[in-house]
């Protein structure tokens, strides 16, 4: 078994005066998708910068591969995707890549297989700006395939994009997951849960419930995620 | 601190500055046009005030433009999330600096090569120190704009906001840097506040190549203005967190 990709203990954030985690903790092995599910504002975007080591922390820690999230060693090692497409608007999907694999000290040719892995090979030489919404947020996608990360933290990658393109990203996911890396899926669309190998439901900064998708619906008896979110709340009350 | 990373930063910054037709254009022909202008207006009057001002508006335009043009594309950068992304990766704080400073230093090196050989070959004005040194100093100034502009665009939240900064940072050194009266006649306070403005010491190198021919001097405001973007560079880098609330 390979060290573990992701192990965050106690975590507590606040952002803004707001306790936006509230003591999180699990690990992610490598070779699995994992999906965080969970409304818009209950802190998952907060949860994915901390993994990325990008967020200020108030206690606990998260640490990667066995080193604190955010040193040096890990930058190359893990790819991530912000909510909003974070790419260059003047620049040509192309141009985009070529310029984040020179960060990264990748190889030119990775530039076009992650372009063909998000299905833009067609628009490589747009500019991104003239791109539709979803276009671009593959372009983003694509930037976090550079360099064969071992551990992909994306961030609502599936947002807007058409049912068979969503397919296919998942797919994606599985296959990146298949060959060790670890994937670690935010999305606040329940339906995208039986895409995981395992499921993390979080509501307002506390995850509510950490299984595999069949594992969560059995526990609440429930036939589908959506109920199963609904009973966890009001098993716990609105303690949280 | 990477070559191949701060390389990478200074070639994108020039391909989207290539890209952006219009940017690129009046990145080239403004200083050109209110070069022409200066000359222009004092075509009639009998004292050579092209001579004495020339110079000076010299080493003003790469200093505003490129000030202007880096707080808002870092600004930019800060809320597209494309700095979050890149300070996730393998990217010093320090290549991304260095990359702007050097993909700006390029474009202000077009734009006063241009602006000098119309200044002096077309309009006649009169520099008696060696014509390329404008250019360097020029070039220097433009590093300092883009230096100060970085770091200010810390403190903008909005792009409203980092084009405020401009009267704010820009003009009280335009207007005390000795261009519209001598330094050493302001009243002593101002005096004292000029002498610690990096702009100042651009508007010195440019009036002392105009007059004299010896570099000495020159060199030694290029120093100063260097070691100011070198401390802004710095300043900057401070600003860059890759841990944010």
């Amino acid at each position: 078994m390979m060290k573990k990709a992701v192990e965050v203990r106690d975590l507590v954030v606040h952002r803004g005066g707001r306790e936006v985690l509230k003591g999180i903790g699990f690990t992610i092995e490598g070779g699995s998708v994992t999906g965080l599910l969970g409304p818009s504002g209950c802190g998952k975007s907060t949860l994915m910068r901390a993994l990325v080591g990008v967020q200020q922390l108030t206690s606990g820690s998260v640490q990667a591969f066995g080193e604190e999230a955010g040193t040096s060693a890990l930058r190359s090692r893990i790819g991530y995707v912000t909510q909003a497409a974070s790419v260059y608007d003047d620049l040509t999907v192309a141009e985009n890549l070529t310029f984040f694999a020179k960060v990264l000290g990748v190889s030119g040719d990775q530039v076009d297989e992650s372009i063909e892995a998000v299905d833009l090979g067609n628009h490589a030489d747009q500019v991104v700006g003239r791109l539709s919404g979803g276009q671009r947020s593959r372009a983003s996608l694509a930037v976090a395939l550079l360099g064969s990360p071992d551990l992909l933290v994306l961030d609502e990658p599936t947002v807007g994009l058409d049912p068979v393109l969503r397919r296919d990203l998942w797919k994606l996911f599985h296959e990146i997951a298949d060959r060790g890396a670890a994937v670690f899926v935010s999305s606040h669309v329940m339906d995208e849960a039986d895409r995981c190998d395992r499921l993390m439901l979080m509501r307002e900064g506390v995850i509510i419930a950490d299984d595999t998708p069949d594992g969560i619906r059995e526990k609440t008896r429930t036939d589908d995620i959506e109920s199963a979110f609904l009973s966890l709340v009001e098993q716990t009350g609105d303690a949280a | 601190m990477n070559p191949r990373i701060t390389f990478a930063v200074a070639t994108r910054v020039l391909t989207q500055i290539r890209r952006d037709r219009r940017t690129a254009a009046m990145l080239l022909v403004l200083p050109c046009l209110l070069m022409t202008l200066l000359w222009w207006m004092f075509v009639d009057s009998p004292v050579q005030f092209f001579d004495r001002l020339g110079p000076g508006l010299l080493a003003l335009f790469p200093f505003i433009i490129m000030f202007l043009v880096t707080s808002v594309t870092t600004l930019r950068e800060r809320s597209s999330g494309t700095l979050e992304r890149l300070l996730a990766m393998p990217m010093g704080k320090f290549d991304f600096l260095l990359g702007y400073a050097i993909a700006f230093g390029v474009v202000a090196a077009i734009q006063s090569a241009l602006a000098v050989a119309l200044s002096v070959g077309l309009l006649g004005l009169e520099v008696q120190g060696p014509v390329w040194l404008l250019t360097v100093v020029a070039i220097a100034d433009a590093v300092l704009g883009s230096a100060l502009g970085l770091f200010v665009s810390a403190f903008a939240t909005t792009e409203f906001q980092a084009v405020q900064f401009m009267p704010a940072f820009v003009v009280p050194q335009i207007l005390l840097c000795g261009l519209f009266i001598p330094r050493e006649q302001l009243p002593p306070v101002l005096e004292a506040i000029s002498n610690v403005l990096p702009l100042s010491y651009a508007t010195d190198a440019m009036q002392t190549l105009s007059t004299t021919s010896a570099t000495g001097e020159v060199w030694q405001d290029v120093a100063i203005v260097t070691a100011f973007a070198l401390a802004a560079l710095g300043l900057g880098a401070a600003t860059l967190r890759r841990r944010t609330p």
